[in-house]
């Protein structure tokens, strides 16, 4: 039976073209535009480490004096260097890492090459292991090299075709700083979205192209940068990146695998900010937070207000697309009226008609799906030129692709059902004595 | 004309003529959200940030490593700099309109404020920067040499302290709403008081750091700020030359030693960062207007497609009216009515849906609400949508000849 619906369908395409295609063009429109703003959507909002993001965890404190306290509020959304180093330094959880960004004076030793500005993390031996950063050479450095501010860098593909060449530069000797470093490893392709392990400068910015040891880039004074917030006027030699600033600019991850874990590692943290507090470090009351990396992703509200309002602005456009279908499948199917009054009169029974009305419009979801496709392609493509960070990572996956078809067909099902109800109730007698 | 006989016939048609006053005051309500968005967006991109920005340039110099002589060097760039043929003045800041650097402190109005009056940024910089930037001073004065210290130095020995301090006009009007402010103390760094010298009209947060009606609270301290910590501001006398003076001063501070990164990519003109920093209202902007394009367009297209059906369906009863003697222009105007009619229940529907939408949005993107003004402009786009819409169909309505009444349908 459905597929005498479907060809009755098609035949009935014909008979109509303009109507069609018009019914066609708006679903087509409607879902176009909704899946291109949900694709943008899902890429944002989206897990940057699936397989881990639940025993990742963002650790915070607040270590700032009572001036200015207002009870309630959030911690300070990052540490300090003292802090994050003692932390380190009593590794309770099963990884940890400290970072911060900074930015190096590389002098290439290649001829003809001038020196040149990078983006780096200084982060602690743990970073890759608990990130899952993929190696193409080499490997992170090791937690000695951290205590003895070893001159080691893990560097980005990307850098390391810059500098090198196709030829593999772990062992190879890297001027930054007035520095030599050590190449010990080069990523591959890394880039997490929303770059979730620092935000503070971007949530949707591609990762550094150099990684070195915290500890080296403080020994050597590398220029830091990032969000900075103090509240006294730091002293001593280093200034407000010194040990005991009091100014929080650090990130620190810690990896705790079971929830149990996280249970005591939170009384840990407590009881760590309970000491500051007795030893008069600390002034404010515990204020320590421990969240997972999605629970962080949505208290930094990491989806673009723009995004969110554009997924909205695209469903009311595919409704107002809908209630055109409707009209439209009601002008159709009520000017058939003689001909459903005939198969009534031969025998159909109501719900046939029903169900091949609703074939007739599911058939034009089909089309408008495949249009509305094409129209997402074209979509997407148009995000990608956009001047976002993200605006390069627009693009259509499996799983959406199977949305965009679902969603149409389930559109011109539900656009069908009133015009189809309304043409079953066509009652033959009337119809067959007009003709 | 007789509304009588329109209205019994769209009695007659209720599911139709419900969904197109529903497709009307969706659209409707749509878009006036829409445009009220697209002039939240161009009011935006239209703000001023005070500086003169036609005539402004940066270039930033870095080293390979800490530099120990810092300041003297900056102080031979910005001799360098002045120097190039077409400038008029130059300086160095911290920060600066448009750049990523925003460096924001507390304000306490005596030192045993506990907790800060108001946040404002800084601009730390030489007494230059008044006149490089173009900023218009509106009372008092600018800094002398003598207030200007040795920002690099002052940090390294962990004591910052400003003796002076020139505020925006919006920063001065929420510290001193009574207009008083010249000449008094305030703690901005450090535990010493800085003396309010001068204000000035306007000066522009670097970027939107803090709500949007902080855009302009800012301050500037006086400072000498190293090469390392800062961008040089470069003042031309000739807009037209600005590219010429970006080329010769990247040539200058490379010239100036051995161990310097001139990075060409961070050599811009004020202008060109403006662009680029409302690069992403621009493309919301103009997805907006493509959205309520489309939307207008699938209206239409809906209206041609129902009344095309309706004419198509009444075209016996046209000819019958026709027969009796109705002329075309009745006819016409007959399906006119009706959809200026249609058009009118959903344009009303369709505020009261503007105003909902606008309080979702005003809950969920802190927008301010819809002005009023929003809603006869919609109304007037779809009244006139709706006529050009129906004009076809209706035009071939009454093209329906009087002959028609005596065939059977």
């Amino acid at each position: 039976m459905f597929g005498y619906y479907f060809n009755l369908a098609l035949r009935s395409f014909r008979r109509n073209r303009a109507l069609t295609a018009l019914m066609v063009l708006a679903i087509a429109l409607g879902i176009g535009a909704s899946v291109t703003t949900l694709t943008v959507f899902r890429v944002l909002s989206g897990d940057p480490i699936p397989q881990k993001s639940d025993q990742l965890y963002y650790v915070r404190m607040d270590p700032a004096t009572m001036d200015g306290f207002t009870p309630g509020e959030d911690p300070d959304e990052q540490m300090t260097r003292f802090d994050a180093e003692a932390l380190l330094r009593e590794a309770r959880g099963d990884r940890q890492a400290l970072m911060s960004a900074g930015s190096v004076a590389v002098e290439p030793d290649a001829e003809g090459l001038a020196p040149f500005v990078l983006q780096a993390r200084y982060t602690s031996a743990d970073f890759f292991a608990m990130f899952d950063t993929p190696f193409r050479h080499g490997s992170g450095w090791q937690r000695g090299d951290d205590e003895s501010r070893a001159r080691v860098a893990v560097i980005s593909r990307a850098m390391a075709e810059r500098l090198f060449g196709d030829t593999d530069p772990t062992g190879r000797s890297l001027r930054m700083g007035r520095t030599d470093f050590r190449v010990v490893g080069v990523l591959d392709h890394w880039r997490p979205t929303p770059r979730f392990y620092d935000m503070s400068s971007g949530e949707f910015t591609e990762s550094e192209d150099v990684y070195l040891p915290f500890s080296t880039s403080r020994d050597l004074r590398l220029p830091t940068q990032g969000n900075m917030n103090c509240w006294a006027e730091p002293t001593g030699e280093e200034g407000s990146t010194g040990p005991d600033a009091p100014c929080t600019w650090m990130q620190y991850w810690v990896e705790l695998d079971t929830p149990a874990k996280a249970a005591t590692y939170r009384a840990y943290l407590d009881n760590y900010t309970s000491q500051q507090r007795a030893a008069g470090r600390f002034e404010r009351p515990d204020n320590n937070a421990l969240t997972p990396v999605m629970a962080w992703l949505e208290e930094r509200e990491v989806v673009p207000s723009d995004v969110r309002l554009q997924v909205w602005l695209a469903f009311g456009f595919l409704a107002v697309c809908l209630l055109n279908t409707v009209g439209l499948l009601l002008a159709k199917f009520m000017r058939r009226g003689g001909e459903i009054g005939v198969r009534r009169a031969l025998g159909a029974s109501r719900r046939s008609i029903f169900m091949q009305c609703l074939v007739e419009a599911g058939t034009v979801g089909l089309a408008g799906g495949a249009l509305g496709m094409l129209l997402a392609l074209l979509g997407l493509w148009a995000v990608r030129r956009q001047p976002a960070d993200y605006a390069e990572l627009a693009r259509m996956d499996p799983t959406m692709l199977l949305v965009t078809f679902a969603m149409a067909i389930a559109a011109s099902l539900l656009a069908g059902v009133l015009p189809a109800w309304r043409a079953m109730q066509v009652t033959p007698a009337i119809q067959l004595k007009s003709q | 004309m007789e509304l009588r006989p329109i209205l019994s016939t769209l009695s007659r048609h209720k599911t139709a003529a419900a969904l197109i006053v529903f497709e009307i005051a969706l659209s409707c309500a749509i878009v006036c959200n829409a445009l009220f968005l697209i002039a939240g967006r161009l009011e935006r991109i239209d703000r001023p940030t005070g500086a003169d920005e036609q005539h402004v340039v940066t270039v930033q110099a870095r080293g390979l490593a800490r530099d120990e002589n810092a300041n003297a060097l900056t102080q031979t760039d910005l001799a360098a700099l002045r120097a190039i043929p077409g400038v008029a003045n130059a300086t160095i800041s911290v920060q600066m309109p448009f750049g990523n650097s925003n460096w924001n402190s507390s304000v306490r109005m005596t030192a045993e404020q506990r907790g800060e009056t108001m946040s404002v940024s800084n601009y730390i910089a030489d007494e230059h920067l008044i006149d490089t930037l173009g900023l218009k001073l509106v009372a008092g004065r600018n800094f002398t040499r003598d207030e200007v210290g040795d920002f690099g130095r002052m940090r390294t020995e962990g004591k910052v302290h400003f003796p002076a301090v020139i505020l925006g006009q919006a920063t001065a009007d929420r510290l001193f709403p009574a207009g008083d402010a010249l000449g008094k103390g305030l703690y901005i760094w450090g535990e010493e008081p800085s003396r309010v010298i001068g204000i000035v009209e306007r000066l522009a947060k670097p970027n939107d750091f803090g709500s949007a009606a902080s855009y302009e609270e800012s301050v500037i301290l006086p400072g000498q700020v190293p090469y390392s910590s800062g961008a040089y501001l470069v003042r031309v006398q000739d807009p037209s030359q600005r590219q010429a003076v970006l080329e010769q001063a990247q040539k200058a501070l490379l010239a100036q030693g051995p161990t310097r990164i001139v990075d060409a990519e961070q050599a811009r003109t004020l202008e060109s960062m403006r662009d680029r920093y409302y690069r992403q209202d621009r493309a919301m902007a103009w997805m907006l207007v493509a959205v309520i394009v489309a939307l207008l367009v699938v209206t239409a297209l809906g209206i041609v497609g129902l009344a095309s059906f309706w004419v198509q369906q009444r075209s016996r009863q046209i000819g019958i009216r026709r027969a009796l003697g109705a002329t075309r222009g009745q006819i016409l105007r007959y399906f006119q009515t009706e959809n200026f009619l249609l058009a009118t229940i959903g344009i009303a529907i369709g505020m009261l849906l503007a105003y909902a939408l606008n309080q979702l949005l005003m809950q969920r993107y802190e927008l301010p609400r819809l002005p009023l003004f929003y809603l006869p402009i919609g109304a007037v786009a779809l009244w006139l949508l709706g006529q050009i819409a129906v004009y076809g169909p209706a035009r071939r309505a009454a093209l329906v000849p009087p002959a028609v009444a005596t065939r059977g349908a």
